[in-house]
């Protein structure tokens, strides 16, 4: 069991990785079977918008609680979920975008361009769609060679402002109650704290690790103008 | 001649639900409003349960003959913040709402101030069904069958002086029942310049679909002003003071530069977050375009004659 849960054969992995395509894939089923049994409410177009928009924004940060969770519980084979569930997060996005264009605004055309320019909050949620594109690109492990292990990593860390976007979206789109984008506020913070924090940690190892710098024998050679 | 003219129905009285509820009751209550017709339709009888039907009912030549949305989406689909911010809270929460006994003070520039008791403001006037397009300002609206009299009817018994301006409506709040969280400043209130509230179309509601109210819809006695964005028209409303200074609204407060005092749906004024330039009917796929005043600019335009509204939101 614990062998299991540490080191999870090939077969295992594979059979684990099917368990959360199926699961990652509930909300979406929901939602379509709802709306075949018209039981999405009053509203049905609304409440896809909603259940769209939330699981784009929960999927974010599901996918940025992958690294936290392996650095405490020691179990590597996390970060090979993680893919998946940044996939998922763009995907429940590009459906989010595909309920307003289509579902709302039915492809007026001028309608969506005024709102994406006049809108705050659709222009913030926008741009978290259009910036999440690249990422999910190149999610895949051709990409990886080609960028470089430095350069994949430098462009996937745009996800940190990708998920505050998303959560700036929420916040400037309610009327008055914010406490639903507070919870996703709350949760992203401390997502970045952490990872914040151990990078602080780490660089003061690393300058606690490092030989100290030699003392200067002799005469100090100055390489500006003195009196400058 | 009179006698074998039909007599017109209500179409609270028509609605499928009544067949399935309870054939019994439907014949009865058909029955009632047969005779009731047929004897002139003056009768008024007062409602006191949850549910209790409100009949006779005149009908009214203000009244939209659009197809009403369903009474399910009526009273499932609500804002009604102080029972929960999401749409499905107040009909979850309102329940707790106790409706009897029920005053409302009408009370401020007034030459007869006065309590009413709800019974008593049942028979003030006829009941009319009147049958509105509700807009909100989130974007969606619906059709929706009130019942209820002129608030002028009831403002008249309270002799407004003439240095009564403004109407305003002060909703219950009570923190036994409703949410404790202070997401606007409870208790709701809402204003109406005097000559909006005595306009005819200004209805003081007490019920819809032939029902008394439900909870969750503002009992036991709302506001409803077609012409306005949704939220002025006051809930559960317990007192009303007439002023002679513009009075503070709820939303205003939340957000000045969102919710204007007169908040007249406009589809050329853009809430500042949100095109209000169409808007999705409860029930429809495709938006539909917005009207000026909601499709009552015949009836109350000039009312705002010579404002600019871009200023006056």
């Amino acid at each position: 069991m614990t062998t299991m849960l540490h080191a999870p054969t090939r077969t295992q992995l594979a059979g684990l990785k099917a368990a959360l395509f199926l699961l990652c894939l509930v909300p979406a089923v929901r939602l379509v079977l709802g709306w075949q049994a018209d039981t999405l409410g009053a509203n049905p177009i609304e409440t896809i918008t909603r259940a769209s928009g939330d699981w784009t924004l929960r999927f974010l940060l599901i996918t940025l609680c992958v690294t936290p969770l392996r650095r405490l519980t020691g179990l590597n084979w996390l970060l090979r979920l993680r893919r998946m569930l940044g996939l998922f997060a763009y995907a429940y996005g590009c459906a989010h975008f595909m309920t307003y264009l289509w579902l709302d605004q039915f492809f007026d055309w001028m309608a969506i361009a005024h709102d994406i320019l006049k809108r705050p909050f659709i222009t913030v949620g926008f741009a978290a769609l259009v910036l999440m594109t690249p990422l999910a690109l190149t999610s895949n492990a051709f990409s990886i060679r080609k960028l470089g292990g430095r350069r994949w990593q430098a462009l996937h860390r745009s996800v940190y402002g990708i998920a505050i976007l998303g959560v700036v979206h929420f916040w400037w789109l309610v009327k008055a109650d914010v406490r639903e984008p507070m919870l996703y506020a709350f949760a992203l913070a401390w997502l970045l704290i952490v990872r914040a924090w151990w990078r602080e940690v780490e660089r003061r190892r690393q300058l606690a690790a490092s030989p100290p710098v030699p003392a200067f024998k002799g005469k100090v050679i100055r390489i500006v103008p003195a009196d400058k | 001649m009179l006698i074998l003219r039909t007599p017109e129905l209500p179409s609270s009285e028509i609605t499928p639900r009544e067949l399935f509820e309870g054939r019994r009751r439907f014949l009865r209550d058909a029955g009632l409003v047969l005779a009731a017709g047929a004897f002139g339709g003056l009768a008024s009888a007062p409602a006191t349960a949850a549910n209790a039907r409100l009949a006779p009912l005149a009908a009214s030549p203000l009244s939209t003959n659009e197809e009403k949305t369903s009474y399910k989406s009526v009273t499932t689909y609500n804002n009604y913040y102080e029972f929960g911010t999401d749409k499905g809270d107040p009909v979850d929460n309102a329940g707790r709402l106790v409706t009897r006994p029920w005053t409302v003070r009408v009370e401020g520039l007034v030459g007869k101030p006065r309590t009413f008791d709800i019974d008593e403001l049942m028979k003030l006037a006829p009941l009319e069904e009147r049958i509105y397009r509700m807009r909100c300002v989130e974007g969606w609206s619906m059709v929706i069958p009130w019942v209820g009299f002129p608030l002028s009817a009831l403002l008249k018994q309270v002799e407004p002086l003439g240095s009564a301006k403004f109407v305003e409506f002060v909703t219950l709040y009570d923190p036994k029942v409703m949410s404790r969280l202070p997401v606007l400043d409870w208790p709701y209130t809402e204003g109406l310049r005097l000559d909006e509230a005595l306009h005819p179309l200004t209805l003081l509601t007490l019920g819809l679909y032939g029902e008394v109210l439900p909870n969750q819809n503002g009992a036991p006695v709302r506001l409803v002003v077609p012409w306005k964005y949704g939220f002025k028209s006051a809930k559960s409303i317990v007192t009303i003071r007439l002023t002679e200074k513009q009075p503070a609204t709820a939303w205003n407060k939340a957000a000045r530069h969102e919710y204007g005092f007169y908040s007249n749906v406009n589809p050329q004024v853009d809430h500042p977050r949100w095109s209000q330039a169409t808007e999705r009917r409860i029930g429809e796929f495709r938006k539909r375009p917005t009207l000026m005043f909601n499709g009552y600019a015949e009836q109350v335009a000039s009312l705002y004659q010579g404002m600019d509204l871009r200023a006056n939101f």
